[in-house]
């Protein structure tokens, strides 16, 4: 294994640049390093300038996702030797605006998870008295595959109908609706359904899946999202059969 | 420059802030409540936290039980009344988090299930697999996002807390995309921004623990306490520092030494047993397993590993089913991180830094003596934890104390009036200080990355699980070293947007203070107790020092040490005893 390594990075600032260009670095290729150890090494030792975003380094912040070749990554997550021997190209995830350097905004994935109502909603609270909602591990499994979801907007970046319209709700918030949908404490699938009507970026979705390929979590939107399809049709259908149904 | 205003601000978008920011909602609805976070709340520091919350729910155990092991396991440094708080409202707490969604783990029947956790004679600790952290964080996140009374400022930086005539009226922070500079003003702000674990060189803590707010206070003139206890975890992995849960070991992991032999049993942890025995050799308190690694590493019994000695966590003859239902993210980050499978292999692990007991002095309502100013969570020294806290206590810590810092705060702030233009004054005085220290072209040389490691090589050196005089004052020398030092620090990176280097070394100068309060603390603490452990003193001295550190800055910008008795309620001191007279009462766990 050679010494080092090339790392081509995204260099982007609104203040002095009109457009992004990529700036190549050699850092040392450690077999336990990962791609955000090299960028910290620019950081610490080559150029304090360079700004990305990290923080738990153990996979779980989901504060450091990045384009890595190509590939939307968690950088912490991804060794530097999988690349050897390089280079190594890391880019600001995809389809997201770019502030600066490797960071991107992600305010469009706040405003949208708030919109998706992501809390149990109750026609009645029950009294902390009565203890808790009972809730066997069978019917926690019914959704908590979506819970896991630790917002790195990667399944974004991996999502061709997100690239196209950025009014869909998106993979990440779609499957966290579903969470809620599918807890048996949660009485609000009926309302969420309704807010997410109205959205056609769900239609547009195929059963190409690239969210849930690339999610580091194992979470499965692309499941959810056909779930809502067809939970969607059946109610469709059945307002035009049975229009007193659904009133 | 802009103002706002809010009537109760949080520092901090963690486990504590947001509990604390629902509380504030939920006591009065009118007011108008302000979470700041130098990162998306969801990104915090909570969200790392794996094996669980203990709180009282089983018919066979008590409160009094749960009050009695975090006495003993915090080496009576505790504030007793406090503990009485806590373990009363712990249970109600997470009750609240199962109300409010979080995946708690579960028996068969659909009832809370328990495991058991170091230090606890019963098994009373809650969880959601080994992502406890992570579930409730993202539980609370998405539960306050149905308040439209609670405004947040997502990735902004406070860089000082404002002062109008000893009363703490709002702060000072930094926009980090824009990079604008704005007073937030407030009749309460409460701090919640976690420990400080980034001082040492090998912590589990994230990059983001860096002591923000026990440096806000200190510099404001509220003093910090029990600085000297910090936490090393005994399971940390050798290279990242990364955390492998206590629930390893209570779900019956072993800990052992190059010889393959259970070492604990040779450190009056008791006698091992196939299974796992509660309050006995692996559940045993973190303090006293990491001190055991350090004797093992003297007797030369330790494996030696490429970034230095370790011993092996076994969790092999658990078997793979139980490993992926109870432990899966152990399983993912010793694939991801080491690539070892504990299923069929060994994990090399090393006591790594983990969890700040002390912090900001709060009463038992998060009140410092600073009026308007409020803390909990990490950042807190309430103290329920004394001089090393039980695993698995933290995250009902913040919850609780979260909670009553929102409701205290809330019925100040209702009494306050909004502060006058008068205090945008120090405002200015910020922004111009910060903008001729880092973002105009300057002589200095130094690099934020070099100060920084030498600090956390001092703090290693000094302030690790064994401490002595000599290391000590040699630290407490070199600090006023390293402040002038930071005063020539040169930033690669003027610019407005999005500059985490200035970022980087606003939290590098947060640092210094917190370490250098803590190299004082522990150097003039002249006995062992708990995590805190002095070759030269080597007995813990009740008669001297049966009292809380109390330290605060001087005009001269050193720190001053001062003590404060510890509250006894119904716990005497007595003696840690850990092994056998839990073997006697025949307790298992699991």
């Amino acid at each position: 294994m050679a010494d080092t390594i090339g790392l081509e990075v995204t260099r982007y600032s609104p203040e002095r640049d009109v457009q992004p260009a990529l700036q190549t670095f050699q850092v040392p290729l450690r077999k336990d390093w990962t791609v955000l150890d090299g960028l910290n090494y620019i950081k610490d030792k080559v150029d304090g300038s360079l700004s990305f975003r990290w923080s738990c380094r153990m996979g779980i912040c989901g504060s450091c996702g990045m384009m890595v070749n190509g590939e939307p990554k968690l950088t912490c997550a991804t060794f530097l030797s999988n690349y050897a021997p390089g280079p190594v190209r890391v880019e600001p995830l995809r389809y997201f605006p770019v502030i600066r350097d490797l960071v991107v905004a992600i305010t469009d994935f706040m405003a949208k998870l708030q919109a998706v109502k992501p809390w149990i909603v109750r026609q009645q609270e029950k009294p902390l008295a009565e203890g808790e909602y009972l809730q066997t591990p069978q019917q926690m499994d019914l959704y908590k595959q979506f819970s896991m979801c630790i917002n790195c907007m990667i399944c974004y970046a991996a999502c061709p109908v997100y690239g196209l319209d950025p009014l869909f709700t998106g993979p990440a918030a779609l499957a966290l609706a579903q969470r809620y949908n599918l807890d048996s404490r949660d009485q609000g699938a009926q309302e969420r359904l309704t807010l997410l009507s109205r959205d056609e970026g769900i239609w547009g979705c195929t059963f190409v899946g690239e969210c849930t390929k690339v999610c580091p979590k194992h979470v499965d939107p692309a499941g959810a999202i056909q779930q809502y399809k067809l939970t969607a049709a059946k109610e469709w259908f059945q307002s035009l059969l049975m229009p007193w149904a659904t009133k | 420059m802009d103002v706002s205003f809010h009537d109760v601000l949080l520092v901090g978008g963690g486990g504590a802030g947001l509990r604390a920011a629902i509380a504030v909602a939920e006591v009065n609805p009118k007011l108008n409540v302000a979470v700041i976070s130098k990162v998306y709340p969801m990104r915090s520091h909570t969200v790392s936290a794996e094996g669980g919350a203990a709180g009282v729910v089983k018919p066979d155990d008590s409160l009094d039980e749960h009050a009695s092991d975090t006495i003993s396991g915090g080496d009576w440094l505790c504030d007793q009344d406090a503990v009485e708080a806590f373990v009363k409202e712990a249970p109600e707490e997470l009750l609240r988090l199962e109300h409010w969604g979080c995946p708690w783990s579960r028996e068969p029947d659909g009832h809370i299930a328990v495991r058991a956790f170091g230090g606890m004679k019963k098994v009373r600790t809650w969880f959601a697999a080994d992502k406890t952290g992570f579930h409730l964080l993202h539980t609370l996140f998405q539960t306050t996002l149905k308040y439209t009374a609670i405004r947040r400022y997502d990735e902004w930086f406070v860089t000082r807390l404002l002062l109008d005539d000893g009363r703490v009226k709002g702060v000072v922070a930094l926009d980090v995309m824009s990079g604008k500079i704005q007073a937030i003003t407030a009749n309460a702000v409460i701090l919640c921004t976690g420990g400080c674990g980034k001082v040492y060189p090998y912590t589990t803590n994230a990059n983001i623990k860096t002591g923000d707010g026990m440096a806000l206070a200190y510099r404001a003139g509220a003093p910090l306490k029990d600085m000297e206890f910090i936490q090393y975890h005994p399971t940390g992995l050798p290279f990242t520092g990364i955390l492998i849960t206590e629930a390893a070991r209570s779900e019956g992991g072993w800990m052992l030494n190059k010889d393959n032999y259970r070492y604990l049993q040779d450190y009056n942890l008791g006698k091992p047993q196939p299974r796992p025995v509660l309050r006995s050799m692996e559940l045993g308190p973190r303090d006293r397993l990491s001190q055991a690694f350090v004797k093992e590493m003297e007797k030369g019994r330790t494996i030696d590993g490429p970034y230095g000695p370790v011993v092996h966590l076994d969790l092999r003859h658990l078997g793979e089913k139980l490993i992926n239902t109870k432990l899966p993210f152990v399983r993912e980050l010793c694939l991801k991180y080491e690539n070892i499978d504990p299923v069929k292999e060994m994990i090399p692990v090393r006591p790594v830094v983990h969890y700040m007991m002390g912090g900001v002095h709060t009463d038992i309502n998060g009140a410092t003596p600073l009026a308007g100013l409020y803390a909990a969570g990490e950042v807190a020294c309430v103290s329920i934890n004394g001089a090393n806290r039980l695993g698995s206590n933290s995250l009902p810590e913040l919850l609780v104390f979260g909670a009553r810092a929102g409701r205290a705060a809330a019925e100040f702030a209702s009494s306050q009036k909004p502060p006058d233009g008068r205090i945008l004054a120090q405002a200015l005085d910020e922004e111009r200080w910060l903008e001729q220290s880092f973002l105009r072209p300057n002589k200095g040389r130094e690099r934020i990355a070099t100060l920084r490691e030498d600090m956390q090589k001092t703090m290693e050196r000094s302030g690790g699980i064994y401490r002595t005089s000599a290391t000590l004052a040699e630290a407490a020398a070199h600090f006023p070293e390293l402040k002038e030092r930071f005063r020539g620090v040169a930033l690669d990176d003027r610019s407005r947007t999005f500059n985490t280097e200035l970022v980087a070394a606003l939290e590098l100068s947060f640092m210094l203070d917190v370490a250098e309060s803590m190299v004082h603390c522990a150097w003039q603490r002249k006995e062992s107790r708990g995590a805190h452990q002095r070759t030269d003193y080597p007995a813990r001295d009740d008669k001297n020092y049966l009292t809380h550190s109390l330290v605060s800055l001087k005009e001269d910008g050193t720190p001053r040490v001062e003590y404060l008795p510890v509250t006894i309620t119904r716990w005497p001191p007595g003696e840690r005893v850990y092994g056998a007279p839990a073997e006697a009462s025949g307790a298992k766990a699991g």
